[in-house]
């Protein structure tokens, strides 16, 4: 493909993946402010329930890769 | 003629809130026969077969855990107006959401696949070639969602439901000793022990009853048709008909396999079908018929539940009301997730029977995350007022989530070290 072809391609790209970020950061700033005050205790136990069930998650699936070889 | 006219007055008043709730009625009566799922069709079939009556009480058991945990996404969505994912959002910050979307997308997509296997599986016993049917399937769930409204969706979505009721004649058909259904249904037991393939049929059949995108589902249905604060109490009434439809469907299959199968080691509803062909034409041709629709079902409210959600967040316009043009980014959403779905069930050697099982445990394992958040939102006065939990409702609901930590970690440690459990 010659330079001046995909030059815009590159753009257009850029463009379309800068306004997809910029939809995320839209949200995360539309929702920075938690109508929900959780203390530091709940946050790290909501912390570590979801780093537990990742873990579960994880031996999941090496039994499940075990089984298909 | 006091009495006749007080007997007219009550017969009004019943008529008048029977047609309140027949208008009413629909999101919790149709996530809940949907969850019975081609995924949930397939683990109640392996149950049956493997352990005859053996965990019918377990399965009843499930009713009112699936009953209590879905009815607190109609009070959330009565009052907050908003689905599930947006609420999460709001109340916890994008941190969480983000968590609680990913996990969405994650457990949907990969029960999306477990529908399209039960469809294809069940119509290619009737001869019918695979990729025909995920075509056919992504043609009619275009149409259903293109063609209408919300309204037009849940009344196609109630003749799936009914179909899905095709079990409970057939269970009767065979003519299953009732003293032993009693018996399964009332009297806890584990037959043959607490083992690792115990705990994976526990953890299944959990994650068939309750499941993450039902939680997503219903709370956006509630808000998509509108009800209020004030019907409350016939959206409770909507889920508990849902959940008591669910398991007296589930029992069905259980009893239909358990009568006919038992001690047969099953790995899909299809495989199931095919071996009642030979005994009971018509019995097999009403599991494969059934594993279909419970397919479609599951499938048609699974892509709606992921669809509603990113629309939620994202900001799109994300209602059934909406035409293709008004709401681009939702449509598109539901036709990637179902067109990539079906595309996984055509890719040659895939294990499809295996990521069956596989998805209701990866399901259950994800649950509590997801009750968890639901937990705290009702608990919170300033968003629900004097809709929050009562101390019983938290107690149970708390119960639930522990107990299915529980088990997630039990299966756990029965996958890493399979002796410590007897096989």
């Amino acid at each position: 493909m010659s330079p001046e072809h995909s030059e815009p391609l590159r753009t257009r790209l850029k463009t379309f993946l800068g306004l997809r970020f910029s939809k995320i950061r839209e949200i995360n700033e539309r929702y920075r402010n938690p109508r929900i005050k959780t203390g530091r205790g709940v946050s790290f136990a909501l912390l570590v329930l979801r780093i537990y069930l990742l873990l579960l998650l994880g031996i999941l699936f090496v039994k499940f890769i075990y089984l298909l070889h | 003629m006091n009495f006749f006219s007080r007997l007219y007055y009550k017969y009004r008043r019943a008529a008048k809130a029977f047609k309140l709730f027949l208008m009413i009625s629909g999101p919790g009566i149709i996530v809940m026969v949907a969850d019975n799922d081609a995924g949930g069709i397939t683990t109640y079939a392996a149950t049956g077969a493997k352990y005859g009556y053996g965990l019918l009480w377990f399965l009843i058991l499930l009713g009112p855990v699936a009953y209590f945990v879905q009815e607190m996404t109609v009070r959330l969505g009565a009052v907050t107006k908003r689905g599930h994912a947006e609420a999460i959002f709001d109340a916890f910050g994008p941190f969480w959401g983000w968590f609680s979307l990913l996990d969405l997308v994650l457990t949907d997509w990969l029960t999306l696949i477990t529908e399209f296997i039960g469809m294809t599986a069940a119509l290619s016993i009737f001869g019918v070639p695979r990729f025909l049917t995920v075509l056919i399937v992504c043609g009619v769930m275009g149409f259903m969602v293109i063609k209408g409204k919300y309204w037009t969706w849940e009344k196609l979505a109630f003749i799936f439901c009914a179909a899905n009721l095709i079990y409970i004649p057939a269970a009767f058909f065979i003519r299953p000793s009732v003293h032993d259904v009693i018996q399964g249904a009332f009297i806890p037991q584990f037959a043959g022990g607490l083992t690792g393939q115990m705990l994976f049929f526990l953890m299944a059949n959990i994650g068939t009853t309750i499941a993450p995108w039902m939680v997503f589902f219903q709370q956006s249905s509630v808000v998509d048709k509108g009800l209020q604060e004030k019907d409350i109490r016939w959206g409770k009434l909507d889920t508990a008909m849902g959940s008591l439809f669910t398991i007296i469907i589930a029992v069905c299959v259980i009893v239909m396999t358990g009568t006919l199968l038992k001690g047969v080691d099953i790995q899909s509803a299809e495989q199931a079908a095919r071996m009642l062909m030979p005994q009971d034409r018509i019995l097999g041709s009403i599991l494969a018929i059934g594993l279909f629709d419970a397919g479609f079902l599951g499938a048609i409210c699974i892509s709606l539940a992921s669809s509603w959600a990113f629309g939620e967040v994202f900001g799109w316009a994300h209602s059934l009301n909406n035409r293709i043009r008004e709401a681009p980014w939702f449509y598109a959403f539901y036709f990637l997730l179902i067109v990539s779905a079906g595309g996984v069930v055509l890719i040659p050697g895939a294990p499809l029977v295996l990521i069956t099982l596989f998805v209701q445990v990866i399901a259950t394992t994800l649950l509590p995350a997801a009750l968890v958040f639901l937990i705290i939102l009702l608990n919170d006065e300033t968003i629900m007022g004097k809709y929050k939990n009562t101390f019983w409702q938290n107690v149970i609901n708390i119960s639930i989530v522990t107990g299915v930590i529980i088990l997630s970690t039990l299966y756990s440690i029965s996958a890493l070290f399979p002796s410590i459990f007897p096989s």
